[in-house]
Order: C-alpha cells, then sequence, then structure tokens
C-alpha cells in the first residue's frame, strides 16, 4: 500500500459485502418503490436525477453546437429558445435543487445524528413520487413542443406573448418545488429532534449544518415560487391583470416574487455542497475542520442573508437608486461568509496530512472553480459594474462556475467519498482521478471564454451573434465536447464498480463520523444500538483510540484462539 | 442537549410481534425512540409546514398590499360589493368550527371517544357551511360579472346607481373609467385569496371526514392524539388565515 | 483612473481592444466604469492567487509522505477576523463606488437632449424630437449628453451599447431613463438583452456617432418633415383634448402651457413634479393624477392611443409655453411657422424644416 494514500481496505481474498444490509433485506420493486428507508429513497433519486441531469446536458451540448457559427442556423431560432429554457429548467429544478440534498443527504443525515431514519419517512418518499411527477411533467413539455419563455418566465412574455406550454412547466415546476420544500422540511424536523444522546448541535458533522441552512431555504421560499407561478397561470388563462400594466398591474412585481425564492434557491443548490466539501477536506487532511464555529455559522449567514438580496437581480429593471443601495450592500455582506469558508478549508490544509484521491481533487477544483464564480458575483453585485455585465454572457460563465465548477464538483466528490459507505465497493482510483482532471480541464475550456465574451457584450439567449464573438465561442464548444468526457466516465465507472469494485469495508478512509463505524453498505435501521456521542465533530484522536482498541480487541481474541488451539 | 431519551431498542423487526412494554405501543414507528419523541417531532413538522403556508399565502398579500395602495379608490368601491352579513357569518362559523375543533383535541386527549367523534361532525358540518356560504357569494358575483376574465364588467362602479341595493347602502360616487377598471384587480385577489383559502378548506374537510371514521373505530382515543393535535393546528391556522382575509377584503372602510 | 499615467492608460485600452478582451471605450462614463472593472478584477486575481498559493504550497508541505502526523488546530479567531474584515473591507470599497458609477449612469444632466426609444417585438423605433425615426439605429451626435427615453411596446427589452457601457429595460408601462455621452465618433453595437421571444437575437442594430456638423447634415435629410412636438400637436386635435385643455377661463381642464417640469398641487392632496412620466399617467389614469380645483372628469386614453403617439403628446406638452399656441391647434389650416420665439428644453436640433400645412381632413373629432 502507497503511503500517499490512506485508504485502508480490509483483506480482499476473505473480504465480503455483509449479507444483511439495505439493500438485501427485502426484494422487488415494490419493495424499493414503497419504501420508508431513507437510504433506499436516497437511491431511487440518484437514479432519476442522474437521467434528468444527461438530458439536461444533451440540451446543453445543442447549445453549444449551434453557438459554433454566428448564425442562427443549426436549428430554427424557435427550437434555440425552446432549448436554453428545457436546459435551465431540467438542470436548476430537476437536477441542481435536489441533488446534494436528496440523494447523499437523505442517505447520511440519519446516519450522522445516529438516527435510524428521517422523522418523517412517509413525507420523504412522497417528496420523491412528487420529483417523478414533476419530471414527468417536464418529459411531456418536451415532447409536446416544448417552452420558450428561459427559465424565469419573465412576464408579460410568459403570460401574454408565447403560445409554448408554459402552464405544464409551470405545474412541473410547482410540484417540483413542494418535493423540496418536503425533503427541507425533513430535514429540519429530524435535526432537530431525533439527534442521538450526546449529538449537540456543536458536535454535528458540518455536512449537517449545511443541510440545515439550506433547508431552511427550501421551506420559507420555495413556496414564494409556488404563488408566481399560480400567478402566472391565472394571468395567462384567466387574463386578471395582475401583472398587465393596461390592467393597471406591474409586470415588475412578477420579478419581486420571482427572484425572491429564486436567490435563495442558487444557495440552495451551493450550500449543500459547500457541506460535502468540508466532509471532504477534513478526511483527506486528517484534521478537523479548521474554525469549526466559523464555517457552521457562515451557512446560517448565508442562509439568513440569502433572502434580503433577490432584487440584485433587477439593478437595471428601474428599481429606485435607494432599493438598489440596500440590495448591493447586503449583496456585500453576503459574499462574506462564502470567503470564510473558502479561508477555513484553506487552512484546515495547514499542517494537516494531505491525500490526492479522487474526492480531493474534486474538492481542490471547487475551491478553485467557485472561488472564480463567488468573485465574479463580486462584479455583478457592484451596480456600477452590473450594469454593463448584466444579461451578458458574463452572468451565464458566473452561474456555471459557481453551479457546474462548485456544486457539481461537490457532488461528485460526494458521490466519490461516500460510495464505498453506499455501496460497500470502492470505485477505480486511477481512472477516477483522470475523469476529475479531465473535468476540470473541460470545464475552465467551456466557461472562461465566455467572461470575455460577456464583457466584450454578447447578450444571453442569442441564437445568432455578431462574427467577432465566433472564436471564443468555438473554443467554449471544444471546451464542452471535454466536459462532457468527464461526466460520461463516473457514470460508466461507478457501474462498473458494482460489479467489479473493491469491497471497502466499514471504513477505507479512516474517516472520523458516526456513518464510518457502521457496515458498509448499512443496515436498513442504520444502528442495532443508538450510538451515543462522546466526542466531538472530527476527532481524529478519538479515531486513533478506536482503532487502537479494536486493534487491541483482535489481538485479545488471536491470542485467545491460539491459546485455546 | 439532547432530546431523546436514552431508550435503547432492540432489533426491532416486523410490528406483529407483541412486546407487551407499554412504551412500544403499536403506533410508535420503529425509528422513534420513544412516544414522547414521536408526538414533538411530528408536531414541530406540522408547526413549520404551516410556516411553509405563511410564506405560500405572503405572495397574495404582497400583491394585496401593493394594489391596495395604488388604487384605493377601486378597492373601497369594490369592497363594498361584499355582503358583509355573509361574510361575518362566515368569521362566525369558523371560530365556531375553531372552538369543537379545540373540544375535539381535548376528548381525544381524555380519551372521550363519543365527544370526539362529536366534535369532528360539528366541525366537519361548520366546515360545509362555510363552503355553502362562500358558493352563494361566489354566485352573487358571477351574476353581477364581477368575475376578472369572464365578461368582467365595470358598470357597477362608473354607474353606481345601476346596482340599486349597493347603491342605497353606499351611495357610491361615480368613478372614472381607468379607476373603475382597477376593481377587476381587486377581485382577482378576492377570488385568489378566498379561493386560496377554500381549497385548504376543502382539503380540511375531506381530512376530517377520513378522522371521523377512524375515531369512532377507536383509533385516536387509546393514546395515541398526534394526529388529531397536528390536524387541530392546521385547521386553527386555516382559521387565522380567514380573520385576515376577512378585514382586509370585506372591511376596507367602510365608514365612507 | 485619473493616478494612473495617461500613457499607461492608453496602452492597456489598445492592448485589451486589439486583443478583444474589451469592447471600445466609446462614452464618457466607460473609462470610469472600465476603472473599477480593473479594479475588482485587480482583487479578484489577488484574491485568487493568495487560495491557490495557500492550497498549492499546503499540499506540497503537508502532504501525506512529507508530513505523516496531522496536527489539529480548532482554529484561529485572529484570522477569522482577518479574512472576514479584509474581504467585506474591500467589498464596501467596491459597493461604495460603483453605486456612485451607478447614480451617475441613471441622473442624466439637464442640458441632456432627450430622445425617446420604443422597443416592441422584435425592433427598436427610435424619435428624435425634430421628428426624425429611426428602426434599429440611433444617430447622436459626439460631445452632447444623450438622454433616451425607453418604453416597450409589449414585454421587457433591454437597450444596451456595450461600447458606452450603459444598457436600461424597457418596460411595459413605464418610462425608464438612461444618459450618456459619446466621445468618439464610429459605429458600435447596439443590442437588446432582455430575452423578449423568437427574435431577440435579431433585436440588434448600431449606434451611430456623428460630428457635430454630419450629425446636423443628418438631421436634415432624415426628417419627416413634422417635429414630434407637432406631430404631438396634430394629435392633441384629433382627440380633442383642446376642448377642456385651453386657455379659456371657465376651461374645465387646467391648461398645459409650462406644465412640464412644474410642481403640480394634487386633488388627492400632495404635489407632485410633471414630468415625462406623469404626463403619461395623466393621458393614461387620469383619475389619480387630477389636478386641484378640477373635477375628475378626463377620460382615459388607454388602448386609443399608441406609445409613440403619448410620446409625440408628451414632447408637444413640455415645448408648450403659451396659450396661444393651443387656440392655433383648434385652427386646422394653418400652423405657425417654426421660429416663433418658442422656448424647449435642451436644445432643438437645427435645421428643422418648415411645417406643412395640416390638411382639412385631419380634424379633431
Amino acid at each position: 500500500m502507497s503511503t500517499n494514500t490512506i485508504v485502508s481496505l480490509p483483506d480482499q481474498s476473505t473480504a465480503r459485502i455483509p449479507k444483511t444490509n439495505f439493500i438485501t433485506k427485502e426484494n422487488g420493486l415494490l419493495s424499493w418503490l414503497l419504501t420508508g428507508d431513507h437510504k433506499r429513497i436516497a437511491i431511487l433519486y440518484l437514479i432519476s436525477i442522474t437521467f434528468f441531469f444527461f438530458i439536461g446536458g444533451a440540451l446543453a451540448g445543442l447549445i453549444r453546437l449551434e453557438l459554433l457559427t454566428p448564425q442562427s442556423d443549426l436549428m430554427a431560432t424557435d427550437t434555440y429558445n425552446k432549448v436554453f429554457t428545457m436546459h435551465g429548467v431540467v438542470m436548476i429544478f430537476l437536477f441542481l435543487v435536489p441533488s446534494v440534498p436528496a440523494t447523499l443527504g437523505n442517505f447520511l443525515i440519519p446516519i450522522m445524528l445516529g438516527a435510524k431514519d428521517l422523522a418523517l419517512p412517509k413525507i420523504n418518499l412522497l417528496s420523491w413520487y412528487l420529483y417523478v411527477v414533476g419530471g414527468i411533467l417536464v418529459l411531456y413539455t418536451m415532447i409536446s413542443g416544448g417552452v420558450d419563455t428561459g427559465w424565469t418566465f419573465t412576464t408579460p412574455l410568459s403570460t401574454h406573448y408565447v403560445n409554448t406550454n408554459v402552464m405544464s412547466t409551470g405545474l412541473a415546476v410547482f410540484i417540483a418545488g413542494f418535493s423540496s420544500i418536503f425533503t427541507g422540511l425533513n430535514f429540519i424536523v429530524t435535526i432537530h429532534k431525533m439527534r442521538c444522546p450526546g449529538m449537540t448541535w456543536f458536535r454535528m458533522p458540518l455536512f449537517v449544518w449545511a443541510h440545515y441552512a439550506a433547508s431552511i431555504l427550501m421551506v420559507l421560499g420555495t413556496p414564494v415560487l409556488a404563488i408566481a407561478i399560480v400567478l402566472v397561470a391565472l394571468e395567462r388563462t384567466v387574463g386578471i391583470g395582475v401583472f398587465d400594466p393596461t390592467k393597471g398591474g406591474d409586470p415588475l412585481l412578477f420579478q419581486h416574487l420571482f427572484w425572491f425564492y429564486s436567490h435563495p434557491a442558487v444557495y440552495i443548490m451551493i450550500l449543500p455542497g459547500m457541506g460535502v466539501i468540508s466532509e471532504v477536506i477534513s478526511t483527506f487532511s486528517r484534521k478537523r475542520v479548521f474554525g469549526y464555529t466559523a464555517v457552521a455559522f457562515s451557512s446560517v449567514a448565508i442562509a439568513v442573508f440569502g433572502f434580503f438580496v433577490w432584487a440584485h437581480h433587477m439593478f437595471i429593471m428601474g428599481i429606485s437608486n435607494y432599493a438598489m443601495l440596500v440590495f448591493s450592500l447586503l449583496t456585500m455582506l453576503v459574499a462574506v461568509p462564502s470567503a470564510i469558508k473558502i479561508f477555513n478549508w484553506t487552512f484546515t490544509l495547514y499542517k494537516g496530512s494531505i491525500t490526492f484521491e479522487t474526492p480531493m481533487l474534486y474538492a481542490f477544483g471547487f475551491m478553485g472553480l467557485f472561488t472564480i464564480g463567488g468573485l465574479t458575483g463580486v462584479f455583478l453585485g457592484t451596480s456600477g459594474t452590473d450594469i454593463h455585465l448584466t444579461e451578458t454572457y458574463f452572468i451565464v460563465a458566473h452561474f456555471h462556475f459557481v453551479m457546474v465548477g462548485g456544486m457539481l464538483m461537490a457532488f461528485l466528490a460526494g458521490i466519490h467519498f461516500w460510495w464505498p459507505k453506499i455501496t460497500g465497493r470502492m470505485y477505480p482510483e486511477k481512472i477516477s482521478q483522470l475523469a476529475a482532471v479531465v473535468t476540470f480541464i473541460g470545464f475552465n475550456f467551456t466557461f472562461f471564454p465566455q467572461f470575455i465574451l460577456g464583457t466584450l457584450g454578447m447578450p444571453r439567449r442569442y441564437a445568432a451573434y455578431p462574427p467577432e464573438f465566433q472564436v471564443l465561442n468555438v473554443f467554449s464548444t471544444a471546451g464542452a465536447t471535454i466536459l462532457g468526457v468527464g461526466y460520461l466516465l463516473p457514470v460508466l465507472y461507478l457501474t462498473w464498480s458494482l460489479k467489479y469494485g473493491e469491497i471497502a469495508g466499514n471504513n477505507p478512509w479512516q474517516a472520523t463520523g458516526l456513518e464510518w463505524q457502521i457496515q458498509s453498505p448499512p443496515l436498513t435501521e442504520n444502528f442495532t444500538t443508538i450510538p451515543i456521542m462522546d466526542h466531538e465533530a472530527y476527532d481524529y484522536e478519538w479515531l486513533e483510540n478506536q482503532t487502537l482498541t479494536n486493534q487491541n480487541l483482535e489481538n485479545q481474541k488471536a491470542k485467545e484462539v491460539a491459546s485455546v488451539g | 442537549m439532547s432530546d431523546s431519551t436514552a431508550t435503547v431498542n432492540g432489533a426491532p423487526e416486523a410490528h406483529g410481534i407483541p412486546h407487551g412494554h407499554e412504551e412500544h405501543p403499536a403506533y410508535l414507528r420503529h425509528h422513534f425512540a420513544s412516544v414522547e419523541q414521536q408526538a414533538d417531532t411530528t408536531n414541530f413538522a406540522m408547526w413549520l409546514f404551516l410556516l411553509t403556508e405563511i410564506m405560500f399565502f405572503g405572495g397574495l398579500f404582497t400583491a394585496y398590499l401593493i394594489y391596495r395602495n395604488w388604487y384605493y379608490p377601486a378597492f373601497v368601491a369594490a369592497s363594498h360589493q361584499l355582503n358583509i352579513f355573509w361574510g361575518t357569518a362566515n368569521t362566525g362559523v369558523l371560530i365556531s368550527s375553531s372552538f369543537t375543533m379545540a373540544m375535539g383535541v381535548w376528548c381525544a386527549e381524555t380519551r372521550r371517544k363519543s365527544g370526539l367523534v362529536l366534535c369532528l361532525v360539528l366541525t366537519f358540518v361548520l366546515g360545509l357551511v362555510f363552503l355553502g356560504i362562500k358558493t352563494i357569494e361566489y354566485s352573487e358575483k358571477v351574476e353581477k360579472h364581477h368575475v376578472p376574465g369572464f365578461h368582467y364588467s365595470v358598470q357597477a362602479f362608473t354607474n353606481p346607481a345601476s346596482d340599486p341595493e349597493t347603491y342605497k347602502e353606499y351611495k357610491d360616487k361615480p368613478m372614472p373609467l381607468d379607476m373603475a377598471r382597477h376593481t377587476e384587480l381587486y377581485f382577482f385577489l378576492y377570488f385568489a385569496m378566498t379561493g386560496m383559502h377554500a381549497l385548504h378548506m376543502i382539503i380540511g374537510i375531506a381530512i376530517l371526514g377520513f378522522m371521523i371514521f377512524r375515531a369512532r373505530a377507536g383509533a385516536y382515543t387509546t393514546g395515541h392524539v398526534t394526529f388529531v393535535e397536528n390536524f387541530g393546528l392546521y385547521w386553527h391556522f386555516v382559521d387565522i388565515v380567514w380573520i385576515f382575509l376577512f378585514p382586509l377584503l370585506y372591511l376596507i372602510s367602510r365608514h365612507q | 483612473m485619473d493616478h494612473i499615467s495617461p500613457t499607461i492608460w492608453q496602452f492597456l485600452v489598445k492592448w485589451m481592444t486589439n486583443f478583444a478582451l474589451f469592447p471600445p471605450e466609446a462614452s464618457k462614463i466607460a473609462p470610469q466604469m472600465d476603472a473599477l472593472y480593473f479594479f475588482i478584477t485587480l482583487v479578484s486575481l489577488i484574491g485568487l492567487t493568495i487560495v491557490i498559493l495557500l492550497v498549492t504550497t499546503f499540499s506540497l508541505l503537508y502532504n501525506k509522505a512529507r508530513h505523516p502526523k496531522a496536527i489539529q488546530i480548532e482554529g484561529s479567531t485572529l484570522l477569522e477576523a482577518t479574512w472576514t474584515i479584509i474581504p467585506l473591507g474591500l467589498f464596501l470599497v467596491m459597493f461604495v463606488w460603483g453605486s456612485l458609477i451607478y447614480f451617475r449612469v441613471f441622473t442624466p444632466p439637464a442640458n441632456a437632449m432627450n430622445i425617446y426609444v420604443v422597443g416592441k417585438q422584435w425592433m427598436w423605433k427610435a424619435e428624435h424630437p425634430g421628428g426624425q425615426h429611426e428602426i434599429n439605429s440611433l444617430h447622436i451626435p459626439v460631445g452632447r449628453p444623450v438622454q433616451l427615453t425607453l418604453i416597450s411596446q409589449d414585454v421587457f427589452h433591454s437597450f444596451s451599447i456595450p461600447a458606452f457601457r450603459v444598457k436600461r429595460e424597457a418596460i411595459p408601462g413605464r418610462y425608464t431613463t438612461v444618459w450618456f455621452e459619446a466621445t468618439t465618433p464610429g459605429t458600435y453595437h447596439l443590442f437588446c438583452t432582455q430575452y423578449c421571444g423568437t427574435n431577440h437575437s435579431a433585436m440588434i442594430g448600431d449606434i451611430v456617432v456623428l460630428t457635430p456638423e454630419d450629425y446636423k447634415k443628418w438631421l436634415n435629410e432624415s426628417t419627416s418633415g413634422n417635429s414630434l412636438a407637432q406631430n404631438g400637436e396634430r394629435l392633441f386635435a384629433s382627440l380633442s383634448c383642446n376642448a377642456c385643455h385651453n386657455a379659456r377661463p371657465d376651461a374645465r381642464g387646467p391648461s398645459l402651457a409650462n406644465v412640464y417640469g412644474a410642481k403640480l398641487p394634487l386633488a388627492s392632496g400632495g404635489t407632485v413634479i410633471a414630468d415625462d412620466a406623469y404626463l403619461r399617467e395623466a393621458i393614461l389614469n387620469p383619475s389619480q393624477h387630477v389636478t386641484q380645483g378640477y373635477a375628475p372628469i378626463m377620460p382615459t386614453y388607454q388602448g386609443q392611443v399608441s406609445e409613440e403617439g403619448v410620446i409625440a403628446l408628451v414632447e408637444f406638452i413640455k415645448n408648450l409655453d403659451s396659450d396661444y399656441r393651443i387656440q392655433q391647434t383648434t385652427n386646422t389650416t394653418d400652423l405657425l411657422p417654426e421660429g416663433e420665439g418658442k422656448a424647449t428644453t435642451g436644445e432643438k436640433p437645427a435645421g428643422q424644416a418648415q411645417p406643412k400645412p395640416v390638411s382639412k381632413g385631419m380634424v379633431k373629432q
């Protein structure tokens, strides 16, 4: 075993996946479709969001192909408008919002807290079914001609000026939104009420803190999106005039209602990813996270401040100068907690013992790309520069850096990190490290040129553009091809590993955290006896004693066997 | 700080095995350590859900606030079209139903089965009465062409004398056409807010129906009261929303 | 920006423009905004470099082979305070600087010449006060502050001139304004940047900045014969506005002479400055904007007059400085020749052609 890895696997010739685990507990499709087990629901989610991710990715591919040439020549402009709209809707509502919470959060939060399940298992299952219904409605929309309003449903365009499937898309988002609300509700209740004895708030892993903050946003923000969609539906069908200036309504009201959710939504998307990064960086530097309290509170601070910055999406829409001052100032304030996290993670590396397995590579990628993405957010929160940069490709690049370079990298880090726990098997290390590097390179090639395009003034949502922008667009499309390969590889080798991966054992990463003290894959009830938490989070000294104790026990047993024999 | 008692469970396999312990009633889900934890948890979950409902209605209240501020005369005149008798009646009906619901919760907690069933039935009936009154009010609006988007008419505002009942009571002055057009916004908000409220009432009544059946079978009077308690919370919430809607929609400047 | 040597600045700008990282700087505000942009870029680069350096250094110094035993460190309040306060301080500097620029972009100077722009799916229509109409282009003189009054006829659009670093949403139902002063003659991109439907990417055009002489020439060539105010005058008559808004003592409506920019007492209490937005609202939603002392009897013209029509009326009212003018609109056989001592807000474009006599057919009612 190389000294540059912390992986510690059991002897492969004798190791077996434990016979009784949550996967083998019951067989048959119904036992999965009617399960209350949070781990099974997590896997149901994983399969569905992967499916929708690739649909959204295919749509992205179509966008980049069209943008190879300045003319709108690959597809009709109407079609292009539908493609980018569906890309946004699918990626945001069917992939990014549920990705980490509904898969990793669902799987891990009860275990990390020492509980046997989430507080409301039936609501958890309902949440998945709502997601599936939302997803089916989106598929229906795509098949029946798509919708071309942009994922932002701007009125009056969406209420009076398009004749595409606004209603079915709105319904899909409405239903998927309730899926999100129920997931967040479940998490908050579980974290408040189902921690095991000894598990104080400040002994919880930072992964849980991050999900707590994201859940607050899910629970409080999503209903406002729901009502905004209801209003658009009513305006579109009945023609009530709530957003129609000729009837006294105000189209800007929709903007306020929409962004009141959609800004916190971006924190819903990123906070769980930040939770993953805390866990990964800690494990692969063998150190507690630097400044645990600061990281925990910064998650909550992002959630709270995140509710008060929505109008920074509306700086040039005719809001008053004074409103601009308030929202720009608050935007600067919300940027600070993210910076705090980045520095805390950096200093977690200080005097650690660092190894570079795949999750750590993705985590490093996250740190670099999220820093860039976050800093470009400052360009946009500064109202003076926002005037020039808003509604251009600068915005597109900014949010792809934080969402794809940040969130998606964190998701992949988490999937690889907890893959042995979920499946009992290790993924193949070399090819996964290659995939991480390929993804990083592809990502930068795809999205960095878009910052330049935006500064040059290229508007977003353009099917055709002036010829001088072509070179950068070609670069971007080339990068997207590489990026696609980087995303395809994990699907292939992770599937392969289900059958041929090495047996992982309980704790292949030598990590702290309750999830690593139980078998892989876990039992349905997670714990045979409810644990008592008697040490801090990321307590590597406790882990050492644990290992020593186990070692002593084994030596003891070996001695007894020897003495008897 | 721990919220769970340190009861250690053995491996809880099938439900059907009789336990004999008091702390293992059949309704205790096996991911909870105790009945107290289960009750506490589901109660907290319901409060949180009601918070999301507040945010949901909040969007409509925001729209109301803004448009009432912009088009006050139109809102006043349009609100005169609402029948304050029915509105007050409905308020009384709902408050009474909240009372009967609270009594029902008490009956469940003190294991009075027949009392519980009676209270639930009363609440159910009162809920239906509310919806009945709402139907009367809505049909009045339909007759007068005050439903936005469906041949909406501003006649009653540009020419108040054409609506003798309301004119007798309020003696409104004729309103210029551009302000009269904004009454449509008021009615949209009226239908959206009371309609959303009525939808929640319908859901509540349906659950009440289910509960009456289960209560007669004794499901809630053997110690497992959380369902009734949590539903009570929901019902009280729906009542409180109405208590806000009533003055905002019916009582805009009645003395003018 | 004054602290950087002009030579370096020119070199930087030229280099950036030639390498196509930057649109040309063609307005007065552009270099100011670019200075802020550079500052934020610099701070970002430094921040990113610090993070990358630290991560790389720590990874090299403390990898497992070299540093097998990790040292558990709780944290450091001093460090937390440092990396909270320094970023916050920098962000606040950007906030203040950016807000100043924002205020500058959206506060037009008093002597700005006004051009109306109506956005509709999928074209931009510019209306010059002298009556010149343009579609998908805008001719402006160099060195003069130009204010745009924007409105949309249908959905949200956004009027964007990257070379000037300005952008403003065109909203249905309300005027928005932006101003700029072009510094270099040339042709620059005009984009619609708010997604507005099928041909959003075709809603593009040219901003043509001309020297003052070329601009005069262009004005002369492109005039339709009537100024915007004259069109408004005609509309004023044909819609019978002068039935109430005349200078007679028993008039049912207030006289509109010199009303633009005046402080009006409202019947509902309070006062309001009669600007473009007020005038538009008063035409479309009159009952909320009744002047004190008058009855709320003005009918609404919502649906009867287009946005261009409203613009023409507003422009007419803006230029009205005598009741004599209003009286004249009832007389349809001949309008007064131009140059009759009419004071206007902002400079009138020179070379306005003689008005054509109104034909008898275009009479009120």
